[in-house]
């Protein structure tokens, strides 16, 4: 079957992007961040994230990506701006968070590291039983359960860490460059688990990452940012239908989507320092 | 061990796997083996140099003396044992409560660490010899006396390993727990002090050792005697009557007890631990 792939730079006109949706869930207005010691992590973003969205940032390192999502996580406070949450998302509690690292509690086996944010909202281990059991059946851990995360692969590991990110079922998953520390086969494998799990549940991702391929291979928008100040340089919409699959990663069009981020990305990276007409 | 040899009868070895094998069980036999046959000469040569140079008993008793006496003086001897056992333990008792405590009161907040800190500092670095009149003062009940010298010596490393531990931990689950809404106590119980176990644990096994070290001491220069008296109270006692068997009796039980505290922390630290924790994992792979 032949996708219809439409690549396009520049702002997208919006809720026309595969599978994303239309109304806004997040809206960052004007979002600046400058620490203690002068740098401008941000400078005046404006990023409207829509409910159903798998979005990536894709940059260079000290674009502020990171810093974005700390920002949109509730971790970090911005200097200008605000965010304007929409619809009946509750900033903090709706929010997933998955590290580069697993990050996982090294003395709780799987099951209590899945049910470490329940826990935390006062689920006894009985009432949350069904909600893990299930979430660890989702990525494919069943049978893992009393396994200690030091008897676990880095990518069952990973694997822990997206299910503890998802077993409250929230509007908005973060994900600050989860996979990029696995081997390629194993970052294929769990690119395809995790659009899986999102066409399933229906989360909004933001996903940060400075790979291209990944990038494209997973979301219907990419944010592309530069560094010096950080900021919001460009945005392609990938409109290649989902379910997306290993065919679809061999593909001449995911091969035409990639050289089309790596240009943007390219210019942003040597635009970074100078000044860039905005959109 | 057994599935190494059942592979080496099953799978042919090269010579440096099979010299590797060998070597590895030469090293497991001579690890027990070594200190065995050491001790048992120096004991033997010990006897040797009695009998040849003739010395006193009063002065070097021959080791089957020595034997002898911690039989024929069980009773007298045993007794000192729990009494300097109780001051030990309950001191170890009291510096886990305390060292604990506090490094959890430290924890809280950084302005109380910082202010109260060098206090304990200053009361670990002072000898507590040097310290031992002044309680002899200000504290009349001689088992308190004891034991708050056993507490200053001991609780010290399980302070600054537990403050170190409580605040080593990875920011990223610090974050985590407040994404996920945790209060201060919820990141205390569920994220801290787990935390903080493998460095308490580190601070237990040396506070053991000193709190018996605290507990001796505290007993030689507050030179109680009577029936009721530990073994370093035995210890003088043995001195001034030239009892030297006695003296190393008592002596050999204070290094034995000590040993087995070591010994009980060590495998106490390895059963919390060994579940998780890097150091507690085998060491082949």
């Amino acid at each position: 079957m032949q996708h219809e792939v439409r690549a396009q730079t520049g702002e997208s006109p919006g809720g026309v992007t595969g599978r994303g949706g239309e109304k806004p869930l997040l809206i960052l207005r004007d979002v600046g961040k400058t620490f203690s010691n002068g740098v401008a992590a941000l400078r005046n973003v404006d990023l409207t994230i829509r409910d159903g969205d798998f979005l990536s940032l894709l940059g260079p390192s000290g674009c502020g990506k990171s810093t974005a999502l700390r920002i949109i996580a509730g971790l970090s406070t911005p200097t200008t701006g605000l965010l304007d949450w929409r619809g009946d998302a509750r900033g903090r509690s709706d929010i997933g968070f998955v590290f580069q690292e697993p990050t996982l509690l090294p003395w709780a086996s799987v099951f209590d590291n899945v049910w470490l944010p329940l826990r935390l909202r006062g689920f006894s281990r009985e009432k949350a039983t069904p909600a893990i059991r299930e979430m660890i059946e989702r990525v494919h851990l069943t049978g893992f359960e009393n396994a200690m995360p030091r008897e676990l692969s880095g990518g069952m590991k990973m694997r822990v860490s997206i299910a503890r990110g998802l077993v409250t079922k929230p509007r908005l998953l973060l994900m600050d460059e989860p996979f990029a520390a696995l081997d390629e086969i194993t970052r294929f494998r769990l690119n395809s688990d995790l659009l899986d799990l999102w066409q399933d549940e229906r989360f909004t991702v933001v996903f940060v990452t400075h790979s291209v391929f990944e990038s494209v291979f997973l979301s219907n928008r990419i944010v592309v940012m530069a560094a010096r100040p950080g900021r919001v340089f460009s945005e392609i919409a990938v409109d290649a239908p989902y379910p997306r699959d290993e065919v679809f990663r061999t593909s001449p069009d995911y091969a035409a989507l990639c050289r089309q981020a790596s240009r943007v990305l390219g210019d942003a990276i040597t635009q970074g320092g100078g000044v860039h007409d905005g959109h | 061990m057994t599935a190494i040899e059942r592979q080496s009868g099953a799978v042919v070895l090269d010579p440096e796997e099979a010299r590797r094998v060998r070597a590895a069980r030469l090293e497991r036999i001579g690890k027990w083996l070594l200190p065995l046959v050491i001790m048992i000469v120096a004991i033997w040569l010990w006897d040797r140099i009695c009998v040849w140079n003739e010395i006193p008993r009063y002065i070097l008793p021959r080791p089957g003396e020595v034997i002898a006496t911690l039989y024929n003086d069980a009773a007298l001897l045993f007794g000192s044992l729990l009494v300097t056992l109780r001051i030990t333990f309950l001191g170890l008792a009291l510096a886990v409560a305390g060292g604990v405590g506090l490094a959890v009161l430290f924890a809280q907040s950084k302005w109380v660490e910082m202010s109260f800190f060098p206090f304990a500092v200053i009361l670990q670095v002072t000898p507590i010899v040097a310290i031992f009149p002044l309680i002899n003062i200000y504290v009349d009940n001689q088992t308190a006396k004891l034991l708050l010298c056993a507490w200053i010596v001991a609780f010290f490393p399980i302070l600054s390993n537990t403050t170190l531990g409580l605040n080593s931990v990875d920011r990223n689950l610090i974050d985590l727990f407040k994404l996920n809404g945790a209060t201060k106590w919820q990141q205390l119980w569920h994220l801290r002090l787990p935390a903080a176990m493998p460095y308490f644990l580190g601070g237990l096994k040396i506070a053991g050792g000193l709190s018996l070290i605290g507990a001796v001491v505290a007993e030689f220069v507050a030179g109680s005697t009577g029936q009721s008296s530990g073994l370093a109270s035995r210890i003088i006692e043995a001195g001034y009557r030239l009892n030297a068997p006695r003296l190393f009796a008592a002596l050999i039980l204070i290094s034995f007890t000590g040993i087995v505290i070591f010994l009980v922390l060590s495998l106490v630290s390895h059963l919390a631990l060994r579940r998780w924790h890097e150091s507690a994992l085998r060491q082949e792979r």
